[in-house]
């Protein structure tokens, strides 16, 4: 017990679980926002995973890590732009497109990743990221420099927007047609608000955040790219929300966790622990089907996943 | 899934009507047709767009797949487990509920056949099988029907549970094959193998296994228990409207939890089809990204099971003929599921198609006004 | 007066029906306009064309002499037109302030400024005697309250034109008498409103002038004051109604069914029920009136078996139960018509056929050892279809095809095919034309002429004044009194329904 508090109780620790929360943090609160405008997006997998891919093939072909930002944005708002087709405009049941889209980009990424970058069986790396330069004298602040100033920039954005993302839904306009449209989008209609432009345009700035989750999967760190990379990351993305009941403050507590889990999964790996690496892994995912559980199906939205035809006649 | 059938005649007729009946046949058949057409239209468009002649491609294909005893063979073996999961989101989409689970539901009915497979080898054959069968079904109905608890009592939503117990299960295999079930002094994670009179017996000439029949069996008597039971009548009243449910005098709870368990148990029995017919050992990943492809299957086959048989194949093919399409064109393998994902969206836009030409219609009209 | 509306030739085509058919009205500054009309008459379509719901097929308005085009709600309230929908277009979750800014550009905007708006809420609130706390959650209020916030959301926007949508469906007489109060009010400050109603009391309580539709068209323009509701009616309809008709020729039989002391509390911890108790009798139509929402779905859900419920007991033929679920009151002879024909009475994308043996599938003759005889079923649903007259193609035709009248044709061919000796009815005529209505009426007559008990659950009073012979008032989930047709008056049924208790000595609850 002392060695596994040892572990966990360390800046860099800490540090690192931040460091593996950011693309799960970044997703899920791109995913707060268009979940509770009423349209489920499972296809955020699938965003993740292009962008991924696309940050790291843009990156790596023009050596430019903001280009491959650049192209990992547009792959995702790409995708954002057909599910909102599909399941806004036409009311295609939502958890079907997901997976068609989601399959899709799995097919496309892999068979891209071939096509442009041959059989090489090399590992080929593009150029990332790299940790933000601050001044010396604030990194060595002991605690605080190990866990806030060796990150990516992604990681202080996924911060900043917790609060941007919380002040919007709940201090801005845009926040209220949000939020009335995901409740009761008929209501919201009769008052003026744009039932569809207000869904769109919350899919597509869920798909930048998403986006921007992949980029910091492929080219912060290893810089790489395999197949099926984002592996289930918009799944979790997507439970954190339902598990942080819809609520910006309680899906970054979901993102978290999953990233202390991961951070102490791989700790766990390289000690000696006799304990399986397996069980931290599991771990967040059993907890948050425990927490469903106790929550129940209290604060979804009302009109989550249920398709709006305004002209019902 | 609701299909359009056109009606214009305004006499009574009686469904044994000869006319009534093909023409529902028909759109039953037309509407996955035309998505698997379309489907693997785009896909030749995406092909040109990569430089490959189509025709060449899917020739290819269809070569790799359905050509020859051992191509079939290879095909109906990929196909099995497809079947038998896409019959596990039938039998769960049917009632209105979403089991994406598929995965997690095979990899633990995986785990359960392992555990009779690699012991009891004094046991005959015919009560070996059955066995492995039985318990692995039941794993998986074990990690089905928690969401179904969840949904019945808590109102979870039951695509989010099963969604997170795939990742549970794929670890649990994972920590199993790398501890408690480890072959002892093996380098890989893998299990013990499968003892003799655990294993599927298999075709001459071929690695297919016995194990079809009972996917065909299987789909028959979901076929039958769908059209002619009381008990597939309740699943299309709850499929259609809860409250109707209710009111027919069914408890909704109790049919939740006992469709996701059978929904689980049908999956369980692909996971162990697979181990004592194909890997003969228990190995990690063995079958990533079943439980999106099953939802192909259910949906292309309108939620029929005999259509799954059809549709899994179908999607097998595709799958066994990928390799040889990438030995010919040297087009990857992962080209196959973007033709996946296409046909999903072509079959569940056709559902909507009506609509989208009364608004275009609309639209028209209000320009010319 | 000038004329501050005005829409000349309205017609809106549905695939269907022709639901408006180049209707004109014009409404004057300071005037209260109703639009009267049936269900199904085109009212609520004609003034989901004003406000930009729909857009018509032909037509123009006018705002004040100027042609305007409305393509949605965003166009009418520029235009100054507010509308209180008939289901109120309030989100339960968000505050008072909230729903009433949402859509609304403020000085500030995108930020949202909640204090400023409170307070021009509370100053409006106040000017009409709302009572209203503009930061409570809008679940938190009771339905009258939340009308008003409907009126607020108007007011708050201005509007010169208000368009109520059967607004007083939802309210109890007193609450009637206030909103009334509220828009003669508002009808001085120079506003104009447009009711649409198809109730003749509010047509003559409250209006200057009276539009009725039928069928889609414009059937008569009047002066309130020049005319009488038996013109009213008749233009309405389209014939002399007959206000007094079926007289009652069997007799009242034994009780078959009585209620002991029953309760019910929902998930909230609301009391629904109170210690409610009646008994029915065969050969009679009891009818329970109420404004809606006052505990009438849930009993008729509880002696259905699709509630449970709390002390007491039920008995059914004699046979007491303290606990019920809807096989066994069916086995019973009991048959139900529920309230919401499309959510709890058919599956809509369910074939016709079965459709037809929704409460019955279970059992012979249609199913055998689990196994259902389709081709029985079969026969059965092409019999069905010419006994009621439904307007169906074929047995397997999917229900959601038909029109509603069709769709309560088969509830009702199910229901009453198992000859049922208790038959329980929860606003069988909701949303029917008048030939459908007659029909069903009759039907109900019919059953209780055989010697069925039947209880008739409808909150149009004029329904049940019709066809039963006795009536209990229900309010909050208590029976305000139990009385016969014949030995009781409008004014004191609407008493009753506003919660005065009939004092017990005049009440039978027993029946004979």
């Amino acid at each position: 017990m002392h060695d596994f508090l040892a572990i966990v109780f360390t800046a860099e620790f800490v540090g690192n679980a931040l460091k593996y929360a950011t693309p799960l943090l970044l997703a899920s609160l791109g995913l707060v926002v268009n979940e509770r405008s009423g349209v489920m997006n499972l296809s955020v997998e699938g965003m993740i995973l292009s962008s991924a891919f696309f940050a790291f093939a843009g990156s790596y072909f023009t050596g430019s890590p903001l280009l491959g930002l650049l192209a990992a944005l547009l792959a995702s708002l790409l995708i954002a732009l057909v599910h909102s087709y599909c399941c806004i405009s036409l009311g295609l049941n939502q958890v079907i497109v997901a997976v068609a889209l989601n399959t899709f980009c799995l097919g496309l990424t892999s068979t891209l990743f071939r096509i442009f970058l041959g059989t090489d069986t090399n590992v080929i790396r593009a150029n990332g990221f790299s940790f933000v330069r601050w001044p010396k004298f604030l990194t060595e602040i002991p605690v605080l420099g190990e866990i806030l100033l060796k990150q990516h920039i992604f990681t202080y954005v996924a911060l900043i927007m917790i609060f941007v993302i919380w002040w919007i839904f709940y201090k801005t306009t845009w926040g209220l047609e949000i939020r009335a449209v995901g409740e009761y989008p008929r209501a919201a209609d009769t008052m003026g608000v744009k039932v569809y432009k207000v869904r769109y345009l919350a899919m597509l700035f869920s798909s930048l955040m998403a986006g921007m989750a992949g980029t910091a999967l492929s080219i912060t760190g290893l810089n790489l790219f395999i197949d099926n990379m984002s592996a289930g990351y918009g799944f979790i993305a997507f439970a954190t929300i339902v598990f942080g009941r819809f609520h910006p403050l309680g899906v970054t507590g979901g993102a978290l966790m999953f990233g202390f889990a991961q951070s102490l999964q791989i700790r766990m790996q390289i000690s000696d622990i006799n304990i399986p690496y397996q069980i931290p892994i599991m771990l967040p995912y059993l907890l948050t089907i425990v927490m469903l559980g106790i929550i129940g199906s209290g604060s979804v939205p009302a009109s989550w996943c249920i398709p709006y035809f305004p002209d019902e006649e | 899934m609701i299909l359009f059938v056109k009606v214009n005649e305004m006499t009574i007729k009686s469904r044994n009507n000869y006319k009534n009946v093909i023409a529902k046949k028909m759109a039953a058949f037309m509407v996955p047709l035309l998505g698997a057409l379309m489907g693997l239209l785009v896909g030749a468009i995406l092909l040109i767009m990569q430089g490959v002649n189509p025709i060449v491609a899917y020739y290819a294909l269809l070569q790799g797949s359905l050509i020859g005893w051992p191509s079939i063979s290879e095909t109906l073996l990929k196909a099995s487990p497809l079947v038998l999961a896409g019959l596990a989101v039938c039998y769960s989409y049917r009632t209105g509920f979403f089991n994406i689970g598929a995965e997690g539901q095979l990899y633990m009915g995986a785990v359960g056949a392992t555990i009779i497979g690699t012991n009891f080898a004094f046991l005959p054959s015919m009560i070996h099988i059955p066995l492995a069968i039985i318990v692995g079904a039941l794993f998986g109905g074990i990690l089905a029907v928690i969401p179904g608890l969840l949904r019945a009592y808590r109102g979870v939503n039951e695509i989010v549970t099963t969604i997170l117990f795939n990742y549970v299960a794929a670890y649990f295999l994972s920590m199993l094959v790398q501890g408690p079930l480890k072959e002892p002094g093996s380098f890989y994670p893998r299990s013990l193998p499968i003892v003799e009179s655990a294993l599927l017996p298999k075709f001459p000439a071929s690695p297919l296994h016995t194990g079809i029949f009972f996917v065909i069996l299987l789909a028959g008597i979901l076929y039958w228990l769908f059209n002619k039971t009381t008990y597939g009548f309740a699943m299309e009243v709850a499929g259609g409207n809860h409250n109707a449910l209710h009111y027919a005098g069914v408890n909704l709870k109790k049919m939740i939890v006992q469709v996701m368990l059978v929904s689980g148990m049908i999956a369980g029995t692909a996971g162990v089809i697979e181990i004592l017919g194909v890997h003969k050992r228990l190995i990690e990943n063995f079958s990533v990204g079943l439980g999106y492809e099953a939802i192909a299957v259910a949906l292309l086959a309108n939620l029929n099971p005999l259509g799954a048989l059809l549709s899994g194949t179908f999607f097998g093919a595709l799958k066994t003929g990928a390799s040889s399409m990438q030995i010919a064109t040297g087009v990857p393998v992962s080209f196959i599921s973007m033709i996946q994902a296409l046909i999903i969206l072509f079959v569940i836009a056709f559902t909507v198609f009506p609509r989208i030409l009364i608004r275009i219609n609309k639209r028209r009209m209000r320009k010319n006004a | 007066m000038s004329i501050v509306l005005k829409m000349e030739g309205i017609t809106k085509i549905f695939p269907k029906v022709i639901a408006n058919d180049h209707i004109s009205i014009t409404l004057h500054k300071g005037e209260v306009h109703a639009l009267l009309g049936e269900n199904g008459a085109g009212k609520s379509t004609l003034m989901n064309c004003l406000y930009g719901l729909y857009r018509p097929d032909e037509g123009k308005i006018f705002i004040k002499d100027r042609e305007v085009v409305i393509q949605n709600s965003d166009d009418a309230i520029k235009n100054g037109i507010g509308m209180v929908h008939q289901h109120f277009m309030l989100i339960p979750e968000l505050t008072v302030t909230e729903n009433i800014i949402l859509g609304l550009r403020q000085s500030r905007a995108p930020l949202l400024d909640i204090d400023e708006a409170g307070r021009k809420i509370k100053e409006l609130s106040e000017r009409y005697h709302f009572n209203i706390n503009p930061h409570e959650k809008i679940k938190n209020l009771s339905v009258g309250m939340q009308q008003r916030v409907e009126i607020l959301k108007v007011l708050y926007r201005e509007a010169e034109i208000l368009v109520l949508d059967e607004a007083t469906a939802v309210l109890t007489p007193q609450e009637v008498r206030e909103l009334f109060g509220v828009i003669r009010k508002l009808v001085q400050e120079g506003r104009s409103v447009l009711i649409i109603t198809h109730k003749l009391e509010e047509v003559m309580g409250l209006s200057d002038v009276v539009t009725v539709l039928r069928d889609g068209k414009v059937v008569g323009n009047v002066i309130t004051k020049k005319t009488d509701p038996k013109e009213l009616a008749r233009m309405m309809v389209g014939r002399d109604v007959l206000f007094d008709f079926h007289e009652r020729h069997a007799e009242v039989g034994k009780p078959i069914m009585s209620v002991n002391d029953i309760s019910v509390t929902d998930k909230k911890g609301v009391r629904k029920l109170r210690n409610l108790s009646f008994s029915l009798h065969k050969g009679e139509i009891l009818g329970i009136a109420g404004v809606d929402g006052n505990g009438q779905v849930e009993l008729s859900e509880v002696i259905t078996g699709m509630l449970p419920f709390t002390g007491g007991n039920i008995t059914i033929k004699g046979e007491s139960f303290g606990a019920l679920n809807p096989r066994i009151v069916y086995e019973q002879g009991v048959s139900h018509i529920p309230q919401d024909r499309q959510h709890t009475g058919l599956v809509l994308g369910m074939s016709l056929m079965k459709n037809l043996i929704l409460t019955d599938y279970y059992h012979a003759p249609y199913s055998k050892n689990n196994i259902i005889d389709y081709d029985l079923v079969d026969d059965h649903a092409a019999d069905m279809i010419k006994q009621y007259n439904i307007k169906a193609p074929t047995t397997e035709t999917i229900a959601s095809e038909l029109s509603g009248g069709n769709q309560q044709k088969i509830i009702l061919a199910r229901e009453l095919c198992r000859e049922p000796d208790i038959l329980i009815a929860v606003q069988p005529t909701r949303g029917l034309d008048i030939g459908a209505t007659e029909f069903l009426r009759q039907k109900l007559i019919d059953q209780r002429d055989n010697g069925s008990a039947v209880l008739l659950i409808s909150t149009e009073l004029e329904e049940i004044l019709q066809v039963a012979d006795r009536i209990a008032v229900i309010h909050e989930g208590q029976f305000m009194g139990i009385v016969r047709k014949n030995e009781v008056d409008i004014n004191e049924l609407g008493l009753m329904m506003a919660g005065n208790m009939r004092s017990p000595s005049d009440s039978i609850c027993e029946g004979e």
